[in-house]
């Protein structure tokens, strides 16, 4: 066993145990989350995170408590990283009160204030002018914190995505735009979705330092965060990352993926699966053994099942809560006083 | 009190709430170095500097966008858009995201944001600079929206709006910023809710419904009515999302007769949404239809002649009372 405490990317053994736990908390649970999707426990849109993990996993590693994350429809991940209860975020599935929205938003509206998981967003590229404000909210009342916002390689054909980057460019806010391009937009693929074939061109035209990163490898992922958050925290402007991942299920649950060839989703799963990356570094650089994976491995699936089982257990909202939370004061919506009996 | 514009109302109202409050800060295309469109700004920047006069770029959906997320982030923003027809580039905003996160997120976001914007016609703006779009902003659950007529009620409503919690949509009319009302002194504090309608003459025999700039048509309708003996009740709605049932339901049961009249389209609009309600809650006082006073249901002329007869005017308005006040009923 080496002696020193830092191994690799600066990073103790125990960091790095940790963030092996976390991908595979976020592979178990959206396995889970898929599997009571199938028993008709939870309903709607449900888009896993299963072959993205290293990304929202390094991402958030190089963040502090205190930044501020925005995210698509696509971001259990980001919940729990962000240091949501899997309770919460699997209840929010089923539509339970205990749920972190109360069971009103499902699977793509999570939100916590406290933990600064700021949604969630159901229309692409809505959340990336949002995130433009809060981070402008933080600069104006001279706050180090900083803003992550994670969006869908669909997101960059909208024009919310330029916008945004370009306020964000000639304000110079603490944001840092992290684009996961699973190289598909539902199905469209996005070598015939984007005019050039890498962000690299657009973050130039929007005069910001753009950095493109290999999604399956967790470490190269958290170190180029690393130096975005550095960068973006010194009061130098905003940032864009192009990680480059795969998802390994369809766009939704409901997608069949008739888009993609079988084997090339075998060829991503067998060859670049991102836990299995990992271990394979750590067991390289003897950072770790395979009993420690299988231990986490164990413990990220109990968590899971935990979950669901409380999520199950766990009860609807009250009919009462159909008419609350409209508003901040509920007595000034016209549902309060003409349509609630 | 003193006479100003309904321009210098509204400039007051912001100034008094920058002032009272560090959060507060105004954006949007031109506010700063041009003093505003409509030179409701003129004077702030030099004021209060650049970071709370915010020149933004000509991107509606990203600079209402980061307004909603400033909100978030603890700050009180006045967002200027240049006029309601360009809300529309901003529509996800504030439809999908403004309206939606205190519920979707299970009541725990707040957004204290204030987006003003003028709407309307009448000065020879065009198909798409002349719209009277507040009907679709107060069919959403989740947002306020208000038109004030009057420089007492623009100042009043505008620093309850900054002060307010949720989003609010304040409304204003391109024809209205030169119109002079008595406002009380500056630095006189008073706010006026954004709940409430207001009754603006008293009368017996009809009640007139109305907003924003048709208030001052059907104000000057309703003299010239009196001196033929009709006594029309006007009640100025000031809010049109949530409204005030109670006021109008009030006066319908006293007049009998209701006449609607807005700048507005006519189907599926805000006089039809108000009409379905009063025949829903006071239809057993009702003594003869509503009638409903409106815009025609054309896109706007640009040509003055054709514009005039576009818009809802004074005779309208008179003849809509006379088709409902019948003679004997005034000479009773």
């Amino acid at each position: 066993m080496a002696i020193s405490n830092v191994t690799l990317a600066g990073l103790t053994r125990t960091q790095l145990l940790e963030i092996h736990y976390k991908m595979a908390l976020l592979r178990r649970f959206e396995e889970k989350a898929a599997e009571e999707y199938t028993r008709g426990k939870i309903g709607g849109f449900m888009h896993l995170y299963i072959g993205q993990e290293a990304v929202g996993v390094g991402c958030l590693a190089a963040l502090r408590p205190d930044d501020n994350v925005l995210s698509s429809y696509r971001e259990h991940g980001q919940a729990i990283l962000k240091g949501m209860e899997p309770r919460a975020v699997m209840a929010e599935l089923f539509g339970k009160i205990t749920g972190c929205s109360k069971g009103k938003g499902g699977s793509m509206h999570m939100w916590s204030n406290e933990l600064g998981l700021l949604g969630g967003n159901a229309i692409v590229g809505a959340q990336l002018p949002i995130a433009a404000g809060v981070a402008l909210a933080t600069q104006y009342q001279g706050i180090d914190t900083i803003v992550a916002c994670f969006f869908g390689d669909g997101a960059v054909d909208e024009g919310a995505f330029h916008e945004a980057l370009n306020l964000a460019s000639i304000w110079k806010l603490p944001v840092i735009y992290i684009c996961e391009n699973n190289q598909y937009s539902m199905g469209m693929a996005v070598d015939k979705a984007w005019a050039v074939d890498s962000l690299l061109p657009r973050a130039a035209a929007y005069n910001m330092p753009g950095e493109q990163v290999d999604g399956m490898d967790v470490v190269l992922v958290y170190e180029a965060m690393k130096r975005a958050v550095e960068r973006t925290r010194s009061g130098q402007g905003p940032s864009l990352l192009e990680i480059k991942t795969y998802r390994f299920r369809g766009h939704s649950m409901t997608d069949p993926a008739y888009y993609r060839t079988r084997e090339e989703e075998q060829q991503w799963r067998a060859t670049r699966d991102p836990i299995g990356i990992f271990e394979k570094k750590l067991l390289d650089l003897d950072l770790a053994s395979q009993a420690q994976f299988d231990e986490n491995d164990t413990r990220a699936t109990q968590v899971a099942e935990d979950a669901a089982e409380f999520a199950d257990q766990s009860l609807d909202p009250t009919p009462e809560e159909l008419y609350t939370d409209v508003m901040v004061d509920d007595s000034t919506a016209l549902s309060f006083r003409y349509e609630r009996k | 009190m003193r006479t100003i514009t309904y321009r210098d109302a509204l400039r007051e109202a912001i100034r008094e709430e920058m002032q009272r409050d560090e959060r507060v800060f105004i954006l949007g295309e031109d506010i700063a170095g041009y003093g505003g469109t409509y030179a409701v700004s003129k004077g702030l920047f030099e004021e209060f500097g650049e970071k709370r006069v915010r020149d933004t770029p000509l991107a509606e959906e990203v600079i209402t966008g980061a307004a909603i997320g400033a909100a978030l982030g603890g700050l009180r923003p006045i967002l200027e858009l240049m006029t309601i027809n360009f809300s529309l580039l901003a529509s996800d905003q504030i439809v999908n995201q403004a309206a939606k996160f205190r519920y979707m997120f299970g009541g725990q976001p707040e957004i204290p944001l204030v987006i003003r914007m003028p709407g309307g016609g009448g000065a020879q703006r065009g198909a798409q600079h002349s719209q009277s779009l507040e009907s679709w902003y107060a069919h959403i659950p989740g947002l306020k929206v208000v038109m004030p007529a009057t420089p007492y009620d623009a100042k009043g409503m505008l620093k309850s709006a900054v002060r307010d919690p949720d989003p609010v949509l304040f409304i204003e009319h391109e024809l209205l910023y030169n119109v002079k009302g008595e406002v009380p002194d500056e630095g006189v504090e008073y706010t006026v809710p954004l709940n409430r309608g207001e009754v603006k003459r008293q009368g017996e025999h009809v009640t007139i419904i109305t907003f924003s700039r048709m208030l001052h048509v059907t104000l000057q309708a309703a003299e010239d009515l009196a001196k033929e003996g009709i006594e029309a009740e006007v009640i100025d709605l000031r809010s049109i999302r949530p409204i005030d049932i109670d006021l109008l339901i009030d006066s319908v049961k006293k007049t009998n007769r209701v006449v609607i009249a807005e700048e507005g389209w006519k189907y599926y609009g805000t006089g039809q949404g108000l009409a379905a309600l009063i025949y829903e809650y006071a239809f057993d006082y009702m003594d003869a239809p509503i009638q409903h006073v409106t815009s025609a249901d054309v896109p706007m002329p640009y040509s003055k002649v054709l514009e005039r007869a576009a818009l809802p005017n004074y005779n309208a308005i008179v003849n809509a009372v006379k088709t409902i006040v019948p003679a004997a009923l005034v000479h009773a």
